[in-house]
């Protein structure tokens, strides 16, 4: 039937009006505006944390006692977690690159060798930098850990290579933040945070008020048709998404000197969905509130757990293991570590895959409640 | 030649409920084009509803019909295209000016010509200096006016109004019923909920709902008919005293106060002469008059509570 089709023209008369609307409601605007930049400015500093249990990857080409000693040195403290036995350096940057681990550790061939003509051989260690609180404190604890486990086994003649500066050289390489500059984690996550703020807020809001305000039953007395309604009130909203997002972005590259190494373009098409579930969650709350303070409400109930369980504020991996399944759920979670991964890494789309399908899924969850839910309030 | 009158709502067996109360039950109603049908009831009798399932805003869960040619069930998206409906809220944009709501509602009923729709409809209002003014900023009488004027800006052939004149003033309310009267002439069927009596005898045609229960309907004569009630005027002193004597004797059902009378109401009119016997002798002076609208309806409203409760 030609009248229960998608009306352009219908849809354009709304989004028009959400415009208008915007423009007319100072305190909103200057919210949308205000929260990132309020945002971007306050956490300039640093929140710190030493997580434990790091996910940590061996290649070792020695298979020498020394070498085996420290591996299970490695295992059996309690910062790194020995998942992955790797047998090639591109293994090694695959794992990194994909974030599965927090640290690698190379173990060259000639160690042992080199380590019984004291000739202080190298360990390698490669640290995902990018957040730099999360790797701190294991790092530190390597230095500690090496000398132990090596002492150990460093024993009669071979005593006299325990003397300073130490028995074996440890390389560091703090990869995509050599620096470790913390601003290079929280200002890309900052765009996930201002992101899932303004837009479940807002649109919460702005639904909820049509029907507080008792416009809703009005428009729906029209021939608007409800997805009509519904679509035309979120478009407004994703661009709103898209200027946030464009801002703190410029304020990464400009204002904290963030390295772009990915493409912005793959980043932009993130956005998309990202922006997508959180509206996603909007809707589905202004069906369930029945006021406007009650949508705010459910909209803190959601931010907090985000902001909190994403790995924004508390390395990811710090967290308590009920604490990292919960966070897995949200789209936020997900959503930093693609941001981080396009822009620290260069992350293309085949290493962000594994954070798309959680949001895609999480999409699809919240709009067919929010569907639901939507169609028992119109009868 | 009059062409024969058309109905333009034709609706048997309608019944509404949420959850497991009966908002609206088994109303059947005919009305016909060029009408000014009033809709009267007691708070939540089911009014509202009614009219929102006439609009296409709910389905009913039993019944059938039409409203304008278009079946009440199928046909909603039809319904809403040709019918104006003014909620009981004034429910345009507080935010959007007054041309800005006009010109948004123009467009969702993708108006031809919109701009000239828009500014014909200020000029009706007499806005046009006033259109960019926020529609929040408004009087209540001037928001109604904007109301009725953004629900005619697409030209509908029945207009359904939910206690439009709530609150506004008796000259606006008076200017409202004009322009009704001047639309109902034009061919525009009207169908209007209200508690005013004085709006009731301007309909040409009335019901009366009470728990979403049809009671009566017909014109104010045929309602008044049909009440069969007898209604005295007693005029005299200190007349709350007599009043409180006479409630609760046989066949009074209503004593009600009007100014410096007294109207006392009942529907078997030999038992109400007996009772009225003390206020027939001084220094009372008691005459029969014909019952009014609100004796009826009130008379209706307790009968029904009675019956439904």
């Amino acid at each position: 039937m030609k009248h229960h089709q998608f009306n352009f023209q219908r849809f354009w008369a709304i989004v028009a009006k959400e415009f208008i609307q915007m423009r007319r409601d100072r305190l909103t605007f200057g919210m949308m505006i205000g929260i990132p930049m309020m945002q971007l400015i306050l956490f300039g500093f640093a929140i710190n944390s030493d997580p434990k249990h790091l996910p940590t990857a061996v290649l070792s080409a020695d298979h020498s006692v020394f070498a085996r000693s420290f591996v299970s040195a490695l295992k059996n403290s309690a910062y790194f977690d020995v998942r992955h036995e790797l047998h090639s350096e591109a293994e090694l940057d695959r794992v990194l690159d994909h974030g599965e681990v927090q640290f690698a550790i190379q173990i060259p061939a000639d160690f042992s060798r080199r380590l019984l003509r004291g000739e202080r051989p190298a360990l390698l260690l490669a640290a995902d930098a990018t957040d730099p609180a999360a790797s701190g404190g294991a790092i530190a604890a390597l230095h500690l850990l090496v000398d132990s486990a090596l002492n150990h086994d460093l024993k009669g003649p071979l005593q006299k290579l325990r003397a300073s500066p130490g028995p074996i050289e440890l390389i560091i390489h703090r990869r995509y933040n050599p620096e470790i500059i913390t601003q290079y984690n929280i200002v890309p996550g900052l765009m996930g945070v201002v992101l899932t703020m303004t837009m479940v807020i807002i649109t919460a809001l702005a639904i909820t008020r049509e029907r507080e305000r008792g416009t809703m039953e009005n428009l729906l007395s029209t021939p608007a048709r409800p997805g009509e309604v519904m679509i035309g009130k979120i478009v407004p909203y994703i661009m709103v998404g898209y200027l946030q997002a464009i801002l703190v972005l410029l304020a990464a590259r400009y204002l904290f000197q963030v390295p772009v190494i990915g493409s912005v373009t793959l980043l932009m098409i993130v956005i998309l969905l990202f922006i997508a579930a959180n509206l996603a969650v909007g809707i589905t709350f202004s069906t369930l509130a029945r006021n406007q303070l009650q949508a705010m409400q459910m909209s803190f109930f959601f931010f907090l757990p985000s902001i909190l369980l994403s790995g924004f504020m508390f390395p990811f991996r710090g967290m308590p293991v009920w604490a990292q399944y919960l966070g897995e759920i949200l789209p936020l979670t997900h959503f930093l570590r693609i941001v981080r991964g396009i822009l620290l890494k260069g992350n293309d789309l085949s290493d962000i895959a594994p954070g798309l399908w959680p949001i895609a899924l999480f999409l699809v969850a919240m709009l067919a409640l929010g569907i639901h839910r939507y169609r028992q309030t119109l009868d | 030649m009059k062409p024969p009158p058309e109905s333009v709502i034709d609706v048997q067996g309608v019944t509404k409920r949420f959850g497991d109360r009966t908002v609206v039950n088994r109303i059947d109603l005919r009305v016909l084009r060029g009408e000014i049908f009033g809709f009267l009831g007691p708070n939540g009798s089911g009014t509202s509803t009614f009219l929102r399932i006439l609009c296409g805003l709910l389905t009913p869960d039993e019944g059938s019909g039409r409203c304008l040619g278009h079946d009440i069930r199928s046909d909603r998206a039809a319904i809403k295209r040709e019918v104006g409906y003014m909620t009981q809220r004034f429910s345009f944009y507080e935010d959007l000016t007054i041309q800005e709501n006009l010109d948004f509602i123009a467009r969702i009923y993708a108006v031809a010509n919109r701009a000239a729709a828009v500014r014909q409809s200020l000029q009706t209002l007499g806005l046009t200096e006033r259109g960019h003014q926020l529609a929040g900023q408004l009087s209540g009488g001037w928001k109604q006016r904007l109301a009725l004027a953004a629900c005619l800006i697409h030209q509908p052939q029945l207009l359904l109004l939910d206690e439009p004149t709530a609150g506004v003033d008796p000259k606006a309310r008076r200017d409202f019923w004009e322009q009704i009267h001047r639309l109902a002439a034009q061919g525009l069927t009207v169908l209007i909920t209200t508690h005013y009596m004085d709006e009731a005898e301007r309909c040409h045609r009335l019901a009366y709902l009470a728990y979403g229960n049809l009671l009566t309907h017909g014109t104010v004569a045929e309602v008044v008919q049909g009440a069969n009630l007898t209604t005295y005027e007693i005029s005299g002193p200190l007349l709350h005293r007599l009043a409180d004597q006479l409630r609760g004797q046989p066949g009074v059902e209503q004593v009600v106060a009007f100014g410096n009378t007294l109207h006392v109401s009942g529907r078997n009119a030999l038992q109400l002469h007996q009772s009225l016997a003390p206020a027939r002798s001084d220094p009372y002076h008691c005459r029969a008059i014909t019952s009014g609208l609100e004796d009826v309806f009130i008379s209706l409203m307790d009968t029904a509570r009675d019956n439904f409760r």
